[in-house]
């Protein structure tokens, strides 16, 4: 069976797992979900008062906050296994079980669980996402579409990398560090936004060194339609989101020295 | 060719050593004194094809360290290792593929998933043709007689339940080499029955090479041609059961039953080689060294101090042995 396939059914079994706990699925789903909506509304009370956000209308930024949100939503239900690595794999030594087995360690972590309740924040994304794109006026053209999927795989291939980085790091601490909820909570907080309204430096970072506008700002630009008060390229807007799966390939690179780091000391 | 070779094979770990006390913990935060473990200094053996080999030790000897290293999930400091030509932590994915291993401790089941469920996956996992799954699968369910646990989640199983279903998963795509890491522990004694008739016969019938650790010595008399004792990192004894023994101590004892006390009272046993241990009522024990004294030659000198209701004699228990052989290398370490 081929590594997609495998995959497949790994999920489809944590699937029906996960159904056995019908109550904790349910109440876990309904927290994400109350968690989106506290967010938009929190993004409209900021409208309300101010009209505008420095020219961008509240559809407009909805739009972003939608985008990243189910984007992230999706990231994270793939990567539930690196989430939780550290106290589930490494304190416990059930990462020798992954090791005995002859497939990849990040097939077998992207298997660990599909956590349905991740989906309390993927349907109130794409809710906003396409709402935003009626209140706008967008005309719904193949292209546009076709961009916005592609945004957001390069997006999920970026969150995925994150909770990759997050889980590497347990090799040398053993338990999940908090650290990197700064870049993936945070991450999804700032990409709500649009980039312009970052001092310079924060731009940067996230462009070159996180590049979390790659696989959000910049193609939603181009999804919009509107110029980028920046002043990049369309081209290099909808090529962004390239940089999402080269961040994803050096985040595995460094996943790999990590497991070797594992190997040669068994903890 | 061995199946398994290995050649000066050590392992050094560099552990953090901590300091006493809340104080202590607070300046190993800062400063860290990296002091060296040599889990394993130099390890040698062969293993061919077929054998069933005991690999015992006390805790922290090198055993799971060893087997770590042979399964493919630990580099070694140095030394060399070939496992049917592959140098296991080279090749991990195409080494683990071709080996089963059993952790006695830890289920390489899915908790949630009934038992069949898992074996469904692993067939998808080690990628195993459907025609020698079913054939390896029926087997297995009839051998370790599965087939009323097959639906129930391995949460719900007994843990001599959960030995078997793990036992056959680790078979299901046909390894020609199985480790086993203390497959009997926390069993009652029908369930290590069980799973020792399984070992014997997989090893007998199928030719599967066996490595086994375990710390109960009655699993390497009822399965064990050969045993290897690691301590302190090196390989202390390599040979046959009786050899380990002997190595020890060649000693064997004679029980012998007398009708009453009285009649057991007046036994004596003299000379080189021999001494009584124990006289219990109308019993008496004798030890003897059946290299200077052979068993004839005593039970002659017995019967013409008196006729004995029954007799018989006793191996040492290997335990007694393994003990005394660890308590003997640690003398010498110090």
């Amino acid at each position: 069976m081929n590594s997609a396939a495998l995959l497949v059914r790994y999920l489809a079994i944590s699937l029906r797992g996960q159904l056995q706990y019908r109550a904790s699925f349910l109440m876990a789903a309904l927290g994400n979900l109350l968690n989106c909506v506290i967010e938009l509304a929190g993004i409209w009370v900021l409208f309300d008062r101010f009209g505008n956000l420095s020219g961008w209308s509240f559809a407009e930024v909805a739009f972003f906050c939608g985008t990243v949100n189910a984007t992230y939503a999706i990231g994270e239900l793939l990567a539930t296994g690196f989430d939780q690595f550290g106290t589930l794999y490494v304190k416990t030594g059930d990462f020798d079980r992954l090791l005995l087995r002859p497939r990849s360690t990040v097939l077998q972590l992207a298997g660990h669980e599909l956590s349905l309740r991740r989906l309390g924040r993927l349907l109130p994304g794409l809710v906003i996402v396409i709402a935003a794109w009626a209140a706008l006026d967008l005309p719904l053209q193949a292209d546009r579409v076709g961009l916005l999927a592609f945004a957001m795989a390069g997006g999920v291939a970026f969150f995925f990398a994150l909770m990759v980085l997050q889980a590497t790091m347990c090799f040398w601490t053993t338990e999940s560090l908090e650290l990197m909820n700064i870049l993936t909570y945070g991450g999804v907080e700032t990409a709500s936004y649009p980039l312009p309204i970052y001092h310079r430096l924060f731009r940067r970072f996230f462009t070159f060194v996180v590049p979390l506008a790659c696989i959000g700002y910049f193609p939603i630009v181009a999804v919009l339609g509107v110029d980028d008060p920046l002043g990049t390229s369309r081209l290099f807007q909808v090529t962004a989101p390239l940089a999402g799966f080269a961040f994803l390939g050096v985040a595995i690179g460094v996943w790999q020295l990590g497991v070797r780091r594992y190997t040669s000391t068994g903890s | 060719m061995p199946q398994i070779e290995v050649r000066g094979l050590a392992k050094t770990f560099r552990v953090a050593e901590r300091l006493p006390g809340l104080a202590g913990a607070f300046r190993g935060l800062f400063h860290r004194r990296m002091r060296d473990v040599h889990a394993l200094g130099g390890v040698d053996f062969d293993i061919e094809r077929g054998e069933l080999v005991g690999y015992i030790g006390p805790n922290g000897a090198g055993k799971s360290t060893t087997i770590k290293i042979l399964a493919g999930i630990l580099n070694p400091t140095a030394g060399t290792c070939r496992v049917d030509g592959l140098t296991p932590w080279r090749d991990r994915r195409r080494h683990v593929s071709r080996i089963g291993v059993v952790f006695g401790q830890r289920t390489q089941l899915w908790w949630d998933l009934p038992v069949i469920e898992s074996f469904e996956l692993l067939k998808d996992i080690y990628r195993v043709p459907a025609a020698v799954y079913r054939d390896n699968r029926d087997r297995l369910i009839a051998l370790m007689d599965l087939e009323p646990l097959l639906d129930v989640p391995v949460r719900q199983l007994s843990l001599g339940q959960r030995m078997r279903s793990d036992l056959a998963a680790a078979l299901l795509h046909g390894p020609r080499l199985l480790f086993l890491d203390e497959p009997t522990i926390g069993l009652d004694a029908v369930s290590k029955l069980a799973i020792r008739d399984f070992v014997r016969e997989l090893n007998r019938e199928a030719q599967v090479t066996v490595v086994l650790t375990t710390h109960d010595m009655d699993d390497i008399e009822a399965l064990c041609e050969r045993v290897m004792v690691i301590g302190n990192g090196r390989i202390l004894v390599d040979g046959s059961v009786d050899g380990l023994r002997r190595r020890v101590r060649n000693e064997r004892v004679l029980v012998v039953d007398y009708d009453s006390a009285d009649d057991a009272l007046g036994i004596e046993a003299e000379g080189e080689g021999v001494r009584l241990v124990e006289r219990d009522a109308s019993r008496v024990r004798i030890a003897f060294d059946p290299d200077r004294l052979p068993a004839a030659t005593l039970i002659g000198q017995l019967l013409a101090q008196g006729t004995p209701h029954d007799l018989f004699i006793e191996h040492p228990p290997i335990e007694q042995t393994v003990a005394e052989l660890y308590a003997e290398h640690d003398m010498r370490e110090r």
